[in-house]
């Protein structure tokens, strides 16, 4: 509390982005978590935003009218205020400023959360996900792969060198002929110790992904345990002769490696191994990309030609595309060819985690699902050591190493939900919450930046899960176009990748932009439909006294329940739903017309 | 003319065909006089009848003794055939070349074309003025059906019957013509019911660089507006563009001598710059070996999105005036044939709802486009893969189509047809059995064609029932309402449905589409067992008492 220097201000304007002429007065309050601004209106519509969600409050010059703030958060909403007083703006900014930044995990808003849950009903939560059993599922252990506890203690080797690989989960799968003397050699022949584990087994043919970072090779190392690393998880797929090594970095940038002592396989050394390049830039190039494409997003009425060059400029979609293009080149080696692939890149927490989990949702239709993504990324991002604390700048700490690498992944989902509409069970309102808990803190999972670091916060005792809260909103999340015995549902998924099919994502980068927001949404009017039916049959099933097991709330009487579907980010509780003035007139022509748009009403009466 | 004498070759076999998505064909190539037939001659195959009118360009190559023609359409497709045989190869290149740009109208396919269907409701009936007159005479007296041009001396592009204000008589609108370009003296194009503001559009006052003025013009536009309002003129022109056009005799109302009026130029742009365009997205699409950056690139410099974004905005922009403003409009670019007729169209799809009907939609094409003297014959008579000197034309109905499909996917439940309907009537603006887009103006069609006595209009096809049923939007809901899309680039998307349509497969885009389908009719059925459930339990508790 001692950061907040006003807790309080009143006479606030927040200004409405897409038509500055227009906007609400109101007081503004700071929390310890939020701010919060309520209108000085009969209906007090009040808007939250978390504190860890902001990502820059800057001061542009004064104007006649106060003194301007305008908060950018991390999920790309923007807000405009106006202070009357130039000393409670600078307070206000202040304190912003600070409590945007914590230095210490204690202050993230997940440690303060309590959504009144028992013990036990926390630690089922937290048990909502279950990595083994997903591992199970895929048919693991086997007869070929098995669990080691090399790494229970986050120490792989460890009366050799301790800490060699602090940042793998305890829980890792490699080959049955992997003997630990080999593991050992191989985490000692890689970056950060991480060697080449299973990341996902493609049941139908024994193909499998692994996945490691960038071997210590430099000119002219070479490790006999790596070299049997790789041979023994060729080994395990018994079909295949030879298997493919994906090294997601520009070849360039892998050479360049060798100098510092990393690096590539050498193919001499290693035999039977395809080396493949696929050239996803690095976590700088990145976040410029990132950034030009939020300008993109932000830069007011800008022509056709300002966009696409804008667009272009930014190389945004270009690098989704690299993102897609590697995940379709080891789904494509897994199923069609029946090919094992090793993925890394340097250190194998960033293009590894978004190569392999585009791959197994390409491959698996479970990973396609609410629950099955949730899995996925439990998996390949949260245990696998990605470092979210790090990447989306939770903490205040180095700007260079925050960097887009999950956004990128959601993107790459968004892109295929385009053009696979039926394969999905979940929405893109679903990936873009999860976007705003990656960022926000409110839940422990996305924490800190690897499982070690997690169990030492005792994260699980501390903070709460996200899944299951998710889950229990899955009616909101859930495609209505998804049917579990769909064809699209079904098997792997063939993506075109040709330039012409990547679109820049709306809804994310001019997120509740109203003035560009969908009119009308066929999928929620499916939903609705959809919801409609359910109580429709529910109803048949009471009136013909048909007793079946599957309808639980036989007595319903009428059909009058219409959901409404506007609960987009939990941080605006008055996420505006009726769009506003806008001219189409230039030069400001027409100055006194007041646009109120039609708002679109979907019924479905009986 | 023999069609024969044009056909060099008939019929030629072991022909392979390649078209996009679908196996390979080899069959037998033949030519008749309308068509380009291939058929594999076995059972359960598809044939292709390709229309000569729908072939845009062909292109020959020669391997050996054997000749490839790639034939790209008007409607965007591109085929391949393989013809064994060089002499084979070039005559049916030669005739195709031959076929496809014959100069007759008389001589095109729908003057041949005998229905297999029967004719219920005859198009050619369905849209007369008199019967629209007679909804607008229900709202208002101000405005009469005049019959000066029913000869088509007066304005050879408009209709034989136009609305124009009460108080103007016939010799009044004689010397308002031969102010205005082409005759086009300002009509009636839209009333809005709501607050009965008006839209109107003419061609270009003729000021030229004298500065010429003509006063019944100015009385007959005064005459429709509001004790003390203002009305707005928009030209659909740039003001530079607007102020040269009076050295050619052209120009805009001159403030002083329109006080009551505003005007506002926008800046759509002419035909010729908009078939370029059209070209450079079509030759952008077909390219799938660009990088990202490349396609973009491409993407922008065609323009197509801004030409999209300005007439859009344009069209929003006469509907703001008119509903929010409250405000009479007049619409006019240079001839008042194209941009002039984009815009007024649009805007009545933002205001009228009717207009968001399939019947509403036809009726607004029949009004705004065929009656009011769109050169259709000329502007559809080369499409994307057109080369060499153009002649007029260009993708101007398209652009409208495509509009019509930014406004639809901004509001996919307010339109009562689907993106089908629009493509397919992109397809036949370009290429068609059907008469209804033959010739330039009514007076074509009409009196020289005689196009309603010999041919078949595309509205008596589409409009039966198991037609109509592909082109209905399984989300309708009549929506009453004004709607204001985002012109923001970023809301405007490049129409898939026409421009990648044979890049990509679209199949799992229909699956999607058969889903939704399906889970409406499946709510909609459990809604009649319910009710009719309802009815029963009603009748028994009833019957109880």
């Amino acid at each position: 509390m001692e950061n907040i220097r006003t807790p309080k201000v009143e006479h606030v304007r927040l200004i409405d982005r897409t038509n500055p002429r227009r906007c609400s007065v109101g007081t503004l309050y700071l929390s310890s978590t939020h701010s919060i601004f309520v209108e000085n209106t009969e209906a007090r519509r009040e808007t939250w935003v978390l504190h860890s969600l902001v990502s820059s409050v800057e001061r542009p010059p004064v104007s006649p009218s106060g003194n301007p703030l305008v908060i950018r958060c991390k999920n790309f909403q923007v807000f405009q205020l106006l202070i009357p007083q130039e000393k409670d703006c600078l307070d206000v900014q202040a304190s912003l400023s600070r409590l945007s930044r914590p230095e210490r995990y204690g202050e993230l808003s997940c440690f303060s959360f309590n959504p009144n849950l028992n013990k036990e009903a926390r630690d089922e939560a937290w048990s909502f996900i279950d990595l083994r059993g997903d591992y199970v599922r895929m048919g693991i252990p086997s007869n070929l792969w098995y669990i080691t506890a090399a790494n229970s203690e986050y120490r792989v080797g460890m009366r050799c060198l301790s800490k060699v690989c602090d940042t793998y989960p305890s829980d890792l799968y490699v080959p049955k002929s992997a003997t630990p003397s080999v593991i050992v050699g191989s985490a000692k022949f890689r970056s950060r110790g991480r060697f080449p584990v299973l990341s996902y087994y493609h049941r139908d043919n024994s193909a499998s992904i692994c996945r490691s970072s960038q071997p210590l090779s430099g000119f002219s190392a070479r490790s006999t345990e790596d070299e049997q690393m790789i041979q023994a998880i060729m080994k395990s797929n018994p079909a295949s002769e030879f298997m493919y090594v994906v090294d997601t970095r520009p070849k360039l940038n892998a050479m360049a490696n060798r100098a510092a002592g990393k690096g590539y396989e050498n193919e001499d050394h290693y035999t039977n191994i395809k080396l493949q390049f696929i050239g996803i830039e690095n976590i700088h190039v990145m976040r410029n990309s990132q950034q030009k494409i939020i300008d993109v997003g932000q830069v007011r009425s800008p022509s056709m030609g300002d966009f696409l060059w804008g667009l272009e400029n930014s190389g945004w979609l270009k690098h989704i595309k690299a993102v897609m293009d590697a995940g379709v080149f080891i789904a494509r080696a897994v199923a069609e060819e029946g090919i094992s692939v090793l993925v890394h890149c340097s250190d194998g927490w960033d293009r590894t985690a978004q190569a392999c989990s585009v791959a197994s949702i390409l491959l698996d239709p479970y990973y396609r699902t609410l629950k099955g993504f949730m899995v996925l990324i439990e998996k390949d991002w949260v245990a696998f050591g990605h470092k979210f604390s790090h990447r989306y700048g939770h903490l205040d700490s180095d700007p260079k190493e925050i960097s887009p690498v999950m956004d990128q992944f959601l993107e790459c989902v968004w892109q295929l939900m385009e053009q696979f509409p039926c394969a999905f069970e979940f929405n893109e309102r679903f990936l873009l919450q999860l976007h705003t808990y990656v960022y926000s803190c409110q839940y422990g999972n996305f924490l800190a930046n690897s499982q070690k670091e997690r169990r030492d916060l005792r994260i699980q005792e501390r903070t709460h899960s996200v899944w299951p809260h998710l889950w229990k909103d899955q009616a909101e999340y859930s495609n209505p176009l998804y049917r579990a015995d769909h064809s699209q549902t079904q098997g792997v998924l063939r993506p075109v990748t040709t330039p012409y099919c990547f679109k820049f994502w709306k809804a994310m980068y001019n997120r509740l932009d109203q003035a560009s927001a969908a009119r009308q949404s066929p999928a929620d009017c499916l939903s609705a439909v959809r919801e409609e039916t359910q109580q429709l049959e529910e109803e048949l099933s009471t009136h013909q006294e048909v007793p079946r097991g599957t309808v639980h709330s036989p007595t319903r009487q009428g059909i009058h329940t219409h959901r409404t579907h506007n609960q987009m980010a939990p941080i605006t509780q008055n996420s505006p739903v009726m769009p506003n003035l806008f001219s189409y007139a230039v030069n400001g022509l027409i100055q006194n017309s007041m646009l109120i748009d039609a708002v679109q009403h979907f019924r479905f009466h009986i | 003319m023999e069609f024969a004498e044009l056909i060099k070759t008939p019929r030629v076999d072991g022909v392979v065909l390649h078209r996009p998505f679908l196996p390979l064909v080899e069959g037998t190539l033949c030519l008749t006089g309308h068509h380009l037939i291939l058929s594999s001659r076995q059972d359960n195959t598809e044939e292709l009848w390709l229309l000569h009118a729908d072939i845009d360009f062909i292109e020959k190559r020669f391997v050996g003794s054997s000749g490839t023609i790639i034939v790209k359409c008007k409607d965007l497709r591109i085929i391949q055939l393989d013809i064994p045989g060089m002499e084979e190869c070039l005559n049916i290149a030669s005739s195709i070349e031959a076929l496809s740009t014959l100069d007759s109208v008389s001589l095109m396919y729908p003057f041949f074309y005998r229905p297999m269907f029967e004719v219920i409701e005859d198009g050619w009936n369905l849209f007369l003025p008199e019967e629209s007159f007679k909804d607008l005479e229900s709202m208002t007296d101000e405005w009469r059906l005049s019959e000066v041009n029913r000869d088509f001396s007066i304005c050879p592009s408009y209709p034989p019957l136009v609305v124009v204000p009460k108080d103007t008589d016939d010799d009044t609108l004689l010397k308002v013509a031969s102010f205005r370009h082409g005759g086009r003296f300002p009509v009636l194009s839209y009333y809005h019911k709501k607050n009965g503001m008006v839209m109107m559009r003419a061609g270009q006052p003729l000021i030229g660089p004298n500065g010429r003025r003509c006063k019944e013009d100015e009385k007959l536009i005064n005459a429709t507006l509001r004790a003390g309002k203002r009305g707005y003129i928009i030209d659909t022109r740039a003001t530079a563009v607007a102020q040269q056009a009076k050295a050619r005799g052209g120009g805009f109302e001159q403030e002083a001598n329109y006080p009551q009026w505003r005007r506002i130029h926008k800046t759509i742009e002419r035909y010729s710059v908009l078939q370029d365009s059209l070209i450079k997205l079509v030759e952008a699409c077909n390219d799938q070996s660009h990088s990202m950056d490349r396609w973009l690139s491409k993407l922008e410099a065609s323009n197509w999105l801004s030409h999209i974004k300005e007439i859009l905005t344009t069209a929003c922009l006469a509907a703001q005036c008119i509903d929010r403003e409250g405000a009479t409009v007049l619409v006019h670019g240079t001839e008042g044939t194209d941009s002039t007729l984009q815009v007024t169209s649009l805007a009545q799809i933002l205001l009228d709802p009717s207009c968001r009907t399939i019947r509403g939609f036809q009726a607004l094409v029949e009004r705004e486009w065929l009656q009011a003297g769109h050169p259709f014959q000329h502007r559809c008579a080369q499409s994307a893969y057109s080369s060499g000197k153009l002649h007029g034309e260009a993708p101007i109905f398209l652009l409208f189509l495509d509009c019509t499909w930014q406004i639809l996917r901004q509001f996919p439940c307010s339109f009562e047809f689907n993106e089908n309907f629009l493509v397919l009537l992109f397809e036949h603006a370009y290429a068609t059995q059907f008469g209804t887009f033959l010739g330039n103006s009514a007076a074509e069609r009409s009196a020289t064609l005689k196009l309603p006595q010999k041919t078949v209009s595309l509205w008596s096809w589409v409009n039966r029932p198991q037609e109509m049923e592909g082109f209905v939007n399984p989300l309708y809901e009549p929506n009453s309402l004004v709607i204001w899309p985002s012109v923001a680039p970023q809301s405007l998307q490049l129409w898939e449905g026409v421009f990648l349509r044979w890049n990509r497969s679209s199949k799992c885009l229909d699956e999607a589409y058969e889903e939704m389908v399906h889970i409406i009719e499946y709510n909609k059925e459990l809604q009649k067992k319910v009710n009719s459930l309802r009815r029963q339990l009603a009748q028994l508790e009833t019957e109880e008492i």
